[in-house]
């Protein structure tokens, strides 16, 4: 990443200033970065590298507004990829463990880091189990692209509702990850 | 969901983010919380009877100054342990400069001191009820300040708590200063830095547990 970090730094901003094309180019090149930086410390929990990959990428994007354009973005992301990794260690820890395959070495397996693989949770599933006030501006803002003002319309719901529904249901994607509602 | 088609969800539609969103956060939560141990020591405290003689007085003026110095560490210590990846080089040297000075002042006024005057001078009259005084202050700007942090990103939670803890300490002790008597430098040095440590532990203690994100 220290070699993309001017780059990846100049999307994010731009992204962070209203610019969805930058945004979404770093999104997708972090979601590579990720992927190799969470393989690299889960080799015993292969499985788990896709899901999360996408809870950082979520964390990463929820938690946006806290990343400051003075300080090195490969510090703010690797804080965030860790604080993840420990948390997912912490959940793994106060469940049962003892089914897991822990220590198998799967590397033969593993495929090479930029390529993903599947994710074994579907955030998909779990979209569809918030409430409407929720779910309903993600499914229009965030999946069929649809205006805030058009989202609004469809569903008889304010503006501003909509904005908020978008974010809240963002975070309570995350929850629900965490497996708090 | 993939992991291409979540990127691309998360980008549709984002939008601009306010850039210092992080700090207009914290500014509202010490609003609350200076306004809330305002609410408090009119209730309970009353401002310091002698105010109006005590602005002459320069130590009045050092003291209002190490307050408000120990807040503006507080303020830097919770925006840093917000953002993930930060140091927190600059929350520790302006923590450290107004406690040292206050500390080297102290030593100065004790060396000069007899033996009666260096109690007067650490005890004062009020050494009891100064530190749990300033803790009982800090309460609202406790709450606050934990309200901020669970919409920012703290990464090291206990670490953060404690951050919280000692920014609303030092607004505590900040309001508290208008209220207490005490002059001396050693007093100032102690029992302040005293009540500022207790909500600093609380938050520690209870970081871990509320702070999760």
């Amino acid at each position: 990443m220290r070699a993309n970090e001017q780059r990846l730094r100049d999307l994010l901003i731009q992204g962070l200033g209203g610019d969805a094309v930058a945004y979404h180019a770093f999104l997708k090149d972090l979601s590579r970065h990720l992927r190799a930086f969470l393989r690299r410390r889960l080799r015993s929990l292969p499985d788990e590298v896709e899901d999360l990959v996408q809870e950082a990428l979520l964390a990463v994007h929820n938690q946006r507004h806290t990343y400051d354009s003075g300080q090195p973005l490969t510090a703010w992301v690797h804080a965030i990829a860790k604080y993840k990794l420990v948390d997912l260690m912490r959940r793994r820890a106060s469940r049962d463990v003892l089914t897991d395959p822990l220590g198998d070495e799967n590397d033969v397996f593993s495929t090479a880091d930029g390529d993903a693989a599947e994710a074994r949770r579907d955030l998909g599933k779990l979209l569809e189990q918030l409430p409407d006030r929720q779910r309903l501006p993600i499914i229009h803002v965030k999946l069929e692209g649809r205006s805030v003002a058009e989202t609004a319309q469809i569903t008889g719901m304010s503006t501003s509702a909509v904005k908020v529904g978008v974010h809240r249901g963002l975070k309570a994607l995350s929850a629900r990850i965490r497996g708090d509602k | 969901m993939k992991t291409d088609e979540l990127v691309t969800m998360l980008a549709t539609g984002a939008g601009a983010v306010e850039s210092n969103a992080l700090t207009r956060r914290f500014v509202i939560a010490t609003g609350w919380g200076l306004l809330g141990a305002a609410a408090l020591m009119a209730l309970l405290l009353g401002v310091r009877h002698d105010l109006a003689q005590a602005v002459a007085h320069p130590m009045f003026w050092v003291k209002l100054t190490y307050v408000a110095a120990l807040a503006l560490a507080g303020f830097i210590a919770v925006s840093r342990l917000s953002r993930p990846g930060a140091s927190l080089l600059v929350a520790a040297v302006a923590l450290a400069v107004p406690v040292l000075l206050m500390w080297a002042l102290a030593g100065a006024e004790l060396t000069q001191a007899n033996a009666t005057e260096r109690n007067a001078l650490l005890y004062g009259q009020t050494w009891r009820s100064c530190p749990l005084l300033i803790a009982a202050m800090s309460v609202p700007a406790f709450f606050a300040t934990l309200w901020a942090m669970t919409g920012l990103a703290p990464t090291r939670l206990r670490l953060a708590g404690a951050g919280a803890g000692l920014a609303s300490g030092t607004i505590g002790a900040f309001v508290y200063s208008l209220h207490c008597t005490e002059m001396g430098a050693p007093f100032l040095g102690s029992w302040y830095l005293l009540g500022v440590l207790i909500p600093t532990a609380v938050g520690a203690l209870l970081g871990p547990r509320l702070l999760r994100w």
